[in-house]
């Protein structure tokens, strides 16, 4: 049993003028074996807090933890937190021109395991995973996510996902850009992952789509850089009927 | 560390199958701006003395620095050494002295084959052509297989010391050749190297110049295009105190198809100057030219160096020209600069395509993010990026043995940074 805890995160960006606040106070636990979903709207800080769970330079936590099972993710390198079992799905996967999907694949394991996999199970392994995700083996020798579509790139991180196997997934709008047949593809991936390991989800969608075949326990509204409100799956029913007004008007009449 | 490329120096692409150019990109000359001379317009000459002592303020000698040339550009570097040129079949441990069907001659000046690959169009490069003693001179008339490759070495004449050089690679018709020009050793050399390709001939050359920290090199590569003719020329610098290379493209006749690769490492205090010249003269022709270069020069050392400069010319006459040439530089510390000029320039709209890019940039967070967001470590990551950098151009490299070296010698350049 693992738990993901965010407490009271704040975090800003550098902007042209001067620093901006985007998450404004991000409280969320997840633990191990739960699906969160997190929708809200396009701009309300979604993938920045996908990004500073991860690591990413841009973002600077001004106040508030990260903590996965009461370590402090925020004093770990963005390499040390992989290790230590957080995996980020990105929104925009990064194209790295002349290093091969395999080549990249194989590091990324023996990082994640500590030692290199047997090569004869690693193929085999490799090969597996890809074929469950519809990805063609020619993939393999191609540069990571050099030209692919962007269906093709949110599979490549699915892939990732079932072969790096980490304890906690934050998946940032794995499912837009996809069309039916390949959002089953991709969710499959998701719940197959999900019934062989005790991975916790965090489920980042602007769309409700993906919960009819990736089942939430939790659902987060998140506006304006916090979560706004929290329920279960009825909520994300709500949002299918009504969309996020309720929530975006209720921010305006508070005063910031 | 910062974000993405901190220069760019346009970049564009013109697609007219058939038709016009109407659009062109900003960064693409036309009739109206500063011209690239066509070649025979080019002052060239075979004698020294026609040439002017090049000051340093010439647009062929502005990148340059001239007081490290050793005297080679005034008259003043006496020959007082020798260059050891010598040709095996075979690369690294297994080449040997059976060089089959090849011929190997070492002719005097007056030869009549000298300069069918092209003429001096600086005054070092003529310096050269008055100076060496004898001229090497490959042919090669048999399609030889891509296991057997040819390797040239060329040896420096040795610290202090200055010597000539003139090379000759010959295809004569039809005939095929994986060749390694393989420069190495201390002192001060100029050379010219021709490649002459005979109609319908296939030249897959790679020149390295890995010289030891104290050589300079200055050379001209004369490549001669026959009809149909494939030249895949492939140039790797990755050691010398300055090393400034020449290389011209002349197509004589239609139908001919060239690439040009380029690899550079700098180091602190390194000078490595590249600067190309295709001339499309006739019609039909292909180029393809991409070089990266990668500086790294360490705090309080002096800065890493490169220039280059890559013109392209599409004569009126060149009808169906297709072109494209790109230049990316990676700035792995402060202490470095890179100087990128691509210029295309273009007399006819009745082309294939033709563009150009060049990105000069510091390492890519992004990238290095993406990496390490997989649990890589960050000197793994850095190094991953970095030999994907290179990998397009050393991939290519069709002599797995050199290959294995590039990427050594690539992977040893990272280490001595230790970042
Ligand atoms: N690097 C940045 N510089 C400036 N503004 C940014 C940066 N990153 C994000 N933002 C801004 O922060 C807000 C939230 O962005 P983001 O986290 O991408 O939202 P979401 O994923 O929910 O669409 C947006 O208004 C966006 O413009
Ligand atoms: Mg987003």
């Amino acid at each position: 049993m693992s738990t993901l805890e965010i407490r009271d995160l704040h975090v800003e960006v550098e902007t042209e003028s001067g620093p901006k606040e985007i998450l404004r106070g991000v409280d969320l636990t997840v633990n191990s074996n739960e699906t969160h979903a997190i929708m809200g709207p396009n701009g309300s800080g979604k993938s920045t807090l996908a990004y500073s769970i991860a690591g990413h330079p841009k973002y600077t936590v001004t106040r508030g933890e990260v903590l996965l099972d009461g370590e402090n993710v925020l004093e770990m390198a963005v390499d040390e937190r992989a290790r230590a079992g957080l995996f980020l799905a990105m929104q925009y996967p990064v194209e790295v021109p002349g290093v091969s999907m395999s080549n990249f694949l194989r590091s990324a394991a023996t990082a994640t395991r500590g030692e290199a996999p047997k090569v004869r199970h690693w193929v085999k392994e490799v090969k597996t995973a890809m074929t469950d995700l519809e990805i063609d083996p020619s993939f393999a020798e191609r540069s990571v996510n050099e030209g692919f579509s962007g269906g093709e790139k949110k599979r490549h991180e699915v892939l990732q996902l079932a072969l790096l196997k980490p304890k906690f997934a934050v998946l940032d709008e794995t499912d837009s850009g996809l069309d039916v047949d390949a959002l089953r593809v991709v969710s499959k991936g998701v719940n197959d992952y999900k019934a062989q390991s005790d991975v916790g989800v965090l489920l980042i969608t602007h769309y409700t789509r993906i919960l009819r075949y990736i089942a939430p326990d939790r659902v987060h509204v998140f506006v304006n850089g916090r979560v706004a409100e929290s329920g279960g799956p009825e909520l994300a029913e709500e949002l299918e009927a009504n969309g996020y007004e309720r929530f975006t008007t209720a921010k305006e009449e508070q005063p910031a | 560390m910062s974000d993405g490329p901190v220069a760019q120096s346009g970049g564009g692409v013109i697609d007219a199958p058939g038709a016009p150019v109407l659009d062109v990109d900003p960064g693409i000359k036309t009739a109206s701006s500063p011209k690239i001379a066509p070649w025979e317009e080019r002052f060239t000459s075979y004698d020294v003395e026609a040439f002017e002592v090049p000051r340093g303020r010439e647009e062929q000698w502005r990148f340059t620095p001239l007081r490290r040339l050793h005297g080679l550009h005034d008259g003043s570097a006496a020959a007082d050494g020798e260059v050891a040129v010598s040709v095996h079949s075979g690369f690294g441990d297994s080449a040997t002295e059976d060089l089959g069907g090849v011929r190997v001659e070492h002719v005097e000046r007056g030869d009549s084959r000298l300069g069918d690959g092209g003429i001096p169009a600086d005054r070092v490069a003529a310096q050269a052509w008055s100076s060496f003693p004898t001229a090497t001179v490959v042919t090669v008339n048999e399609a030889r297989s891509d296991d057997e490759p040819l390797t040239v070495t060329v040896e420096g004449p040795g610290v202090g010391k200055t010597a000539y050089v003139h090379l000759q690679v010959r295809l004569e018709h039809h005939a095929e050749a994986v060749v390694v020009l393989d420069h190495r050793g201390s002192g001060t050399v100029a050379a010219n190297t021709e490649l002459v390709v005979a109609d319908g001939a296939k030249l897959e050359i790679v020149e390295v110049h890995d010289w030891a920290d104290d050589a300079v090199y200055v050379g001209a590569q004369h490549l001669s295009v026959g009809r149909d003719a494939t030249i895949r020329h492939t140039s790797i610098t990755l050691g010398g105190d300055l090393v400034r290379l020449s290389p011209v493209v002349n197509y004589r006749a239609p139908g001919g198809d060239v690439e040009l690769d380029g690899l550079y490492f700098a180091d602190g205090g390194q000078h490595f100057e590249q600067r190309l010249l295709v001339d499309h003269s006739v019609p039909n022709c292909r180029s393809n030219v991409m070089y990266k270069g990668a500086l790294q020069g360490a705090d309080g050392d002096k800065a890493a160096h490169t220039v280059w400069i890559g013109d392209v010319l599409i004569r009126k006459e060149a009808e169906a020209t297709e072109t494209y040439e790109l230049n990316r530089n990676l700035l792995l510390t402060d202490n470095a600069r890179a100087d990128s000029v691509p210029n295309l320039e273009i007399e006819t709209g009745e082309i294939v395509s033709a563009g150009h890019a060049s990105a000069t940039g510091r390492f890519d967070d992004e990238q290095l993010f993406y990496l390490m967001a997989r649990g890589i470590p960050e000197e793994q990551a850095r190094r991953l990026v970095v030999r994907g950098f290179f990998g397009e151009v050393i991939n290519k490299v069709r002599v797995p043995a050199l290959r294995d070296r590039l990427e050594a010698a690539v992977e040893a350049e990272l280490e001595a940074v230790g970042s």
